[in-house]
């Protein structure tokens, strides 16, 4: 979706503040939002791509206006309640009001603790032969899907080249949907900084997304 | 040290003052115990993980070695996670860690413009700044804006390649050597490898600077 997220190229955010000895978690409750992101995630209520499409979706001025986090906080109690794992009531309760529906792995306990820090895999078998090889030239396909996407927008009609290979992967747009892992190859294409940003653009830059096969043209 | 309380900041002894966010993240937490989805003690546990066994002191050492092994840096640049998975204390780097190189004619920065895609397995969890919108947006059209911010400058003739993590492959910087540094040792040289300098915002301290 072109949503307030894809944020690569826009203009007017203002300096980058770097901030001398900061703290891993500025307040204690950031900590639990990260703590039980994982846990409900690790629990099977819903997967990475999906929860980043429930904190693409909060409304423009939230998300623009709320800290990292908070973000993380409404992404997550929004898609629990249209999941169906808590409801509105039980939210303004703050209290659960009815019993819990099955988790696909069930609850989270301490002995989940170790699995979850290891980073999960996201390669599977290719169901077909790649389509580009290392040095193909392809177009990032004109698309502007109104669900959840990982192509970003400032490269969107522009050509640039196959530099990598990372074989085949749970393809987001189908994954955040609930339609399936529907794996495609992922490669990374490098695009030349003026393509992207006319001819006042940075002479010496390149930027490269990766690319899942399915946004991609021959050229 | 000043006492002086920020109105942001709250203590367990102070409930009158708590605001709303962690009243409603409090609510969440006590549905999700109640309901049987998690249980408190597990997410205690996860939060000390993340505060006690990853950080940039990973990536350091990988970093450091890479320095003073050549037959290391040749392997982590082929397969990073599997030249990592080769060193026993941090093995837990998932499938895709990408190593991409600094030289002299070539400067490497990564993003991840569309949320927060960052190596916490290398570098711990991503400071604020990675994840804000003045980085996301201009990292990919004026980078070397970005490095003013940083008080990083670069000479004009050096390419800059900025990595956009789109997908769930990490990236990670492997910053030049600082001269010097000559016969120094792993540990010595993980201590002048800075989190910033794997990212590509910054470059190691050099000897003798303070850390």
């Amino acid at each position: 979706m072109n949503g307030v997220h894809d944020m690569g190229g826009m203009d007017g955010f203002g300096k980058v503040e770097p901030e001398p000895n900061e703290p891993m978690f500025h307040e204690a409750w950031e900590s639990r939002v990260l703590a039980m992101v994982r846990a409900m995630g690790a629990a099977g209520a819903f997967n990475i791509d999906t929860s980043r499409f429930y904190r693409e979706t909060l409304p423009p001025h939230v998300y623009l206006s709320s800290s990292y986090y908070n973000k993380w906080f409404l992404g997550l109690e929004e898609m629990l309640i249209e999941k169906g794992y808590l409801t509105r009531e039980e939210v303004a309760a703050g209290h659960a009001m009815q019993p819990g529906k099955a988790l696909k792995h069930g609850k989270f306990d301490l002995a989940n603790v170790e699995r979850i820090m290891v980073r999960g895999k996201f390669a599977r078998p290719a169901a077909a032969p790649a389509k580009f090889s290392i040095g193909d030239r392809v177009r990032a396909k004109n698309i502007h899907p109104i669900a959840h996407t990982r192509l970003p927008r400032y490269v969107r009609g522009h050509v640039g080249v196959v530099e990598l290979n990372h074989g085949c992967h749970v393809f987001p747009d189908s994954a955040a949907m609930e339609l399936g892992e529907n794996p495609q190859w992922l490669y990374t294409v490098v695009f030349e900084g003026r393509d992207l940003w006319g001819a006042d653009g940075d002479p010496t830059l390149k930027v490269s997304i990766d690319a899942f096969e399915p946004y991609l043209d021959p050229v | 040290m000043s006492h002086d309380h920020d109105h942001h900041h709250h203590h367990d002894h102070d409930h009158s003052e708590l605001s709303e966010t962690e009243l409603r993240v409090r609510a969440l937490e006590t549905i999700l115990t109640e309901k049987g989805y998690v249980e408190p003690a597990a997410l205690d546990a996860i939060i000390q993980a993340y505060e006690t066994k990853i950080g940039p002191h990973n990536g350091a050492r990988v970093v450091a070695k890479a320095w003073t092994d050549p037959a290391f840096k040749t392997a982590l640049l082929e397969d990073g996670s599997k030249a990592i998975g080769t060193l026993g204390h941090v093995s837990r780097v998932g499938d895709h860690l990408v190593v991409v190189e600094n030289t002299p004619q070539r400067h490497n920065m990564i993003v991840c413009t569309l949320c927060s895609c960052y190596p916490w397995e290398m570098l711990g969890l991503p400071p604020v700044w990675y994840k804000a919108s003045p980085y996301r947006s201009r990292a990919v059209k004026d980078p070397r804006g970005v490095l003013a911010d940083f008080d990083v400058t670069l000479p004009k003739d050096v390419e800059i390649r900025v990595w956009d993590s789109t997908a769930e492959t990490r990236f990670l910087v492997l910053p030049m050597r600082p001269a010097g540094t000559e016969g120094w040792s792993e540990e010595q040289l993980a201590d002048l490898v800075t989190r910033d300098s794997m990212i590509g915002t910054g470059f190691p301290r050099t000897p003798g600077a303070p850390s």
